[in-house]
């Protein structure tokens, strides 16, 4: 628990040396193309950056201590309130398609791996390897282009007011995509976690007392098999919440993954410096669970 | 007979790892000859009408519409080009011909918006795209080495280290820290992206090599080098990396794939290489505008060209792993 401080000490040393020390001075992008002296002083004084380094880290430990990163540079929107209106959307999305995409991976690589050395799985193993080198931009400007504006299926891109109308309406699309992504590489390393089990004595054993094929995968292995992956799928969560941006950006679902490319494209820095701060603290929070979680569910397991 | 001799004749014998080999071997022949010259090195001659339909679908499909949308010379601002003679006049003095620049109504694949054949501007593609896997990939595997060999072969404050960099590291996640740095670094170019792309790249190699070298150092063979006196790095360069190479070489090769990707979605963004380059980032960032139009060729030639080189990346790297480890399967 406690080696979270120093982590995070790290992650606020490496966003501060990144923005304050690499990224040059605001102020210039902030003044604009016209910037009189005068201007850019003012701007310097009010960020706080005509202060010696060690000012300006403690001001930034300030902000993180008390989540206020101020506002936003481009919209003057609080980033505070950024994040609690983009935080809804993201979930609309992410949520379904996290569920979707692990009972279909899961169900496929049982059958992949009950199947192990066969046609079938060698066949469906090269398919996922083609289909993870070809470039999530690719599926997302097929599908979009072919399901939605050729065929009319879906809408093109937007957003509603409720969340039936999103979920059923802007959200399926973009679920749809995320779900065809994501299951290749998830096939492969869940075979690879049924794999490890199918081998295993208490398999031979449900097998020599009699029990139907189908009672042992579907009971006891997949029992087993199940643990990694749903610490798998909680380490997921942080990374997909920032990793969405491409569908968020493509659909225009006003997520926070769109917030942090349109952060990056407008040079916003408290945006950007926030996100890594949030999503960072996320990180270590789900890690820390996915443990726990991991150790309750499998008591042979023993932390650190 | 050596680690290597028995990996390279399992590989020989493994058919979809010499074929996906051969394939890695052919996509770096002719990124060294695009990088050389020998091949695509007009790729920006405007060989071609605009939106230059594929020779197989003949001139007439597509090519009124795309006509249509552009007639006229692409950057007229509703003014005379005040060169336009003298440009003719240099262009006709270098060809030697009489001025009349024929464009060609169809290209064998098609052409892009102002042109350009597809298939050239894929050659030039798959030449970045493999400098900044390669590049980027050597060195995200060059600092992950070698902190992991400091880390695990030295133990105590330097191990405390390097495991605090690299959680500090892994707990932003990879896609954002790039673009983060991205950001702060606002400048595009195919250097910066393997900068950028090596530097945050390094941590998955490091934990591996860490256990290695934790493995490794208490080996008889490191305890008998210690006995004749080797010093610290001659066991730690000398003795444990080449019995930790495969690792490395693995990874590498994994690593050349991530990047390949990554870069792929930074220049899309624009946050990648520099206007004047292409690569299959960039070409795809053409590509929603042109599928509007109906106008296929350039994502389909980018996205051949990419599915083809990372497929058989990817196969080529599981055949080395089971070729240097024939333990997993």
């Amino acid at each position: 628990m406690w080696q979270f401080i120093p982590t995070l000490l790290g992650v606020v040393l490496l966003v501060f040396f990144l923005f304050n020390w690499v990224g040059g001075d605001p102020a210039y992008i902030l003044a604009g193309k016209i910037a009189n002296p005068e201007r850019i002083e003012e701007i310097r004084r009010s960020l706080g950056i005509d202060q010696p380094y060690w000012v300006q880290l403690w001001i930034f430990i300030k902000q993180i201590a008390v989540a206020d990163f101020g506002a936003s540079w481009s919209t003057n929107e609080r980033v505070a309130q950024i994040f609690a209106t983009r935080l809804g959307p993201s979930l609309t999305v992410l949520l379904p398609l996290l569920i979707i995409s692990t009972v279909l991976a899961l169900a496929a690589a049982m059958l992949v791996a009950y199947y192990r050395g066969s046609l079938t799985d060698r066949a469906i193993m090269i398919g996922c390897t083609v289909g993870q080198s070809i470039s999530i931009l690719v599926y997302i400007l097929v599908f979009q282009y072919l399901l939605a504006y050729q065929l009319g299926w879906f809408p093109v891109q937007g957003w509603g007011g409720t969340l039936a109308e999103n979920l059923l309406g802007y959200a399926a699309l973009p679920i749809l995509v995320g779900v065809v992504v994501s299951l290749a590489p998830d096939i492969r390393l869940y075979r690879s976690f049924f794999l490890e089990e199918i081998n295993q004595d208490y398999v031979r054993t449900a097998r020599a007392k009699g029990l139907g094929e189908g009672r042992v995968m579907w009971l006891h292995v997949l029992r087993n098999a199940s643990i990694p992956v749903i610490t798998n799928v909680m380490t997921q969560i942080p990374g997909l919440l920032a990793g969405a941006f491409l569908i968020e950006r493509f659909f225009s679902i006003p997520g926070i993954g769109r917030e942090v490319i349109l952060a990056v494209e407008r040079s916003d820095f408290p945006v950007i410096k926030a996100v890594s701060v949030y999503v960072a603290v996320a990180t270590m929070i789900i890690n820390l669970a996915a443990d726990l979680v991991y150790r309750a569910l499998d008591p042979r397991v023993q932390l650190k | 007979m050596s680690l290597w001799l028995l990996a390279w004749r399992r590989l020989l014998r493994d058919r979809v790892g010499v074929a996906s080999a051969a394939i890695v071997l052919a996509f770096i022949l002719i990124a060294a000859a695009s990088a050389a010259g020998f091949i695509a090195r007009d790729w920006g001659q405007e060989v071609g009408v605009s939106y230059a339909p594929p020779g197989f679908l003949g001139p007439e499909i597509e090519h009124e519409r795309a006509a249509a949308i552009t007639s006229g010379p692409q950057e007229d601002y509703g003014i005379a080009d005040p060169l336009a003679e003298e440009l003719a006049e240099i262009r006709a003095r270098l060809t030697g011909a009489a001025g009349t620049e024929a464009r060609a109504t169809t290209l064998a694949f098609g052409g892009d918006k102002w042109g350009r054949d597809v298939v050239k501007k894929a050659i030039k593609g798959t030449e970045t795209s493999l400098v900044v896997g390669l590049a980027a990939a050597t060195l995200a595997a060059f600092l992950g080495t070698l902190f992991g060999a400091l880390a695990g072969y030295h133990g105590g404050w330097l191990d405390d280290f390097f495991n605090w960099l690299y959680s500090v590291f892994t707990s932003i996640p990879y896609l954002l820290l790039v673009l983060a740095i991205a950001a702060v670094l606002n400048q595009k170019g195919v250097l910066t992206v393997i900068l950028i792309l090596g530097l945050t790249g390094w941590t998955g190699i490091f934990r591996l090599i860490r256990a290695e070298y934790l493995k490794h150092k208490v080996r008889e063979y490191v305890l008998a080098a210690d006995a004749i006196g080797a010093s610290d790095a001659r066991r730690m360069f000398a003795h444990i990396l080449p019995n930790v190479s495969h690792v490395v070489l693995v990874q590498l090769s994994l690593h050349v794939v991530l990047f390949i990707k990554s870069e792929v979605i930074l220049s899309f963004l624009g946050f990648g290489v520099g206007v004047d380059t292409v690569s299959w980032g960039s070409m795809l960032a053409e590509a929603p505008s042109e599928l509007i139009l109906g106008m296929w060729w350039q994502i389909a030639a980018a996205t051949a060209a990419m599915a083809l080189a990372v497929t058989a990346f990817s196969l080529f790297t599981d055949a080395v792993r089971d070729a240097l480890d024939p333990r997993l399967q």
